[in-house]
């Protein structure tokens, strides 16, 4: 009898994981449910739509622009010194294209603007929780999902794509640029090598991995925040907790919807 | 009579950790009640629960007779819509300016509505100089008018006050309580005030009571709160460190 007592325990501990685990889910799908209840009634706010288009959208195109051509250029330079072992150098401008366009665009930039828009979601909301301005806004009419949550969720799911498609842009363009400047590539039949090998589905994917990804961005960063509690150490907490949750779903968001949009 | 406000065996625990075991009390119409109590008593958490930010566990507050206990969504909404709140540290929002704030939940135009802000902080002794500067640039003392003029910018039936002298040296502390005072006497509105200052308490109350260990444990006028006769208020009241509160404190 006495030798089960240590499996009850680990049983009990495998067991309270678990339920923990499904609980924080639950809870998740329960705030992200509750958003989009709020986004299909009035009141909307269309003024702080736009403002969080401008701190999500343009704010964060330097970040993801200058990412998109350092990418593309080094994945141009490797696809380059790879080929070359197998003879296939040639395939620089195709590989680059279809790369950038399915992986690293929506990927690197989705990434990119997690770090800087969700830990700032989960900052912002966060203080706003422990300094009781949530609670402040109950007590004036305002329904702090409408005000603060369903904003952002709109402003990311219509932003990111812009994004994604201009880092796409420079990312091919970063390619282009090293391969015509330093790998001795003709800049014309580089171009038009990149658009027969760029198809409408690679762009559709992309856009639809983008709109995903602003959505988990958005989600994450005010989940964090907005159930942030303890203080300065309880925001940062927040913070780190949006970031690092942020990429993990954006990883597997785009592992998901690559083998269910190009596995057939 | 109907009073304007009743909790009636009011529980709320957070975990294992029982904050309010049973809370009763009435306010009524055009009232001032000052709830008295130490710090971690759950004077906040009583209001947060009258305001249907937390769900008591048990037990039953109604407003104007009706049960408000367990409102949801639009009702909620309504209910909410009811009151006015000062909140311990302004709860000013950061990235608006103070008009802004206190003309939050006014509706109508930009324009009315900075008219209306403006009037608002003229009532609580602020001038329009300070309309277009950010909380963070004014001092607490006139964060504190701020926060009080966002509070009574809707015109609300009943206000709460949380803590509304944490922080302030004690000249700027009267202002704020005469301000109060004037508020709720000029305009009859039903006030529920939590602090742990006495002076406060003194100068806001009709009626006072004490919060401690969960429970109202003493309930009269503010002419009485010297000669309560209870062993916990007196302590309280004289801020003595020696006395059965602090005996529980140790016992914990």
């Amino acid at each position: 009898m006495a030798v089960l007592i240590p499996l009850v325990h680990a049983l009990v501990a495998i067991g309270g994981a678990v339920i923990s685990v499904f609980a924080s889910i639950g809870r998740l799908v329960r705030f992200a449910a509750t958003a989009l209840v709020r986004l299909a009634t009035p009141p909307w706010y269309p003024a702080r739509i736009l403002e969080q288009m401008l701190v999500i959208g343009w704010f964060s195109l330097p970040v993801v622009g200058l990412t998109a051509i350092f990418t593309g250029s080094a994945l141009a330079q490797q696809i380059f010194i790879g080929g070359s072992r197998f003879n296939a150098a040639s395939t620089v401008p195709a590989v680059t294209v279809i790369g950038v366009v399915r992986e690293l665009g929506p990927v690197l930039g989705g990434l990119m603007v997690a770090g800087r828009v969700a830990s700032a979601m989960a900052a912002e909301l966060g203080t706003m929780r422990v300094t009781e301005q949530i609670d402040a806004l109950a007590t004036l009419r305002t329904d702090p999902f409408r005000w603060l949550v369903a904003p952002r969720l709109v402003a990311a799911v219509l932003t990111l794509p812009f994004l994604v498609l201009v880092s796409n842009a420079l990312g091919v363009m970063g390619g282009w640029l090293l391969a015509t400047f330093r790998l001795g590539f003709n800049s014309a039949a580089y171009l038009a090598t990149t658009a027969r090998y760029l198809h409408v589905d690679d762009v559709v994917s992309s856009l639809v991995k983008a709109a995903v990804f602003g959505f988990i961005i958005a989600l994450m960063g005010c989940y964090h925040g907005y159930h942030s509690s303890g203080g300065a150490a309880g925001v940062g907490r927040a913070t780190t907790n949006a970031v690092v949750s942020a990429f993990i779903l954006i990883l597997l968001a785009n592992l998901v919807i690559t083998v269910i949009v190009f596995a057939s | 009579m109907t009073p304007k406000l009743r909790l009636s065996g009011v529980a709320k625990s957070f975990g294992a950790k029982p904050v309010l075991r049973d809370v009763s009390f009435d306010v009524a119409a055009g009232e001032s009640l000052v709830i008295i109590g130490g710090s971690g008593t759950g004077k906040s958490v009583t209001l947060k629960c009258i305001l249907g930010l937390l769900r008591p566990d048990a037990g039953r507050i109604e407003v104007d007779g009706a049960d408000v206990t367990a409102l949801r969504g639009a009702a909620l909404a309504r209910h909410l819509a009811r009151f006015g709140m000062l909140f311990q540290g302004g709860a000013l929002f950061d990235s608006l300016p103070v008009w802004a704030n206190v003309a939050f939940a006014v509706p109508g135009s930009a324009r009315s509505r900075r008219a209306a802000a403006l009037e608002t902080l003229a009532r609580v002794g602020l001038g329009s100089e300070v309309a277009d500067l950010r909380p963070a640039e004014l001092s607490g003392g006139m964060q504190k008018r701020v926060a009080l003029a966002r509070a009574i910018a809707v015109a609300p039936e009943i206000l709460f006050f949380d803590e509304p002298t944490t922080g302030l040296d004690p000249i700027m502390a009267d202002v704020i309580n005469s301000l109060i005072r004037k508020l709720v006497t000029e305009q009859a509105i039903t006030a529920v005030t939590i602090t742990h200052d006495m002076a406060s308490a003194r100068k806001i109350a009709d009626r006072v009571a004490m919060l401690y260990d969960g429970a109202i444990i003493w309930h009269g006028p503010r002419e009485a709160i010297d000669r309560s006769g209870n062993p916990f208020v007196e302590q309280f009241v004289a801020g003595r460190a020696e006395g059965p509160i602090t005996m529980a404190v140790r016992r914990g």
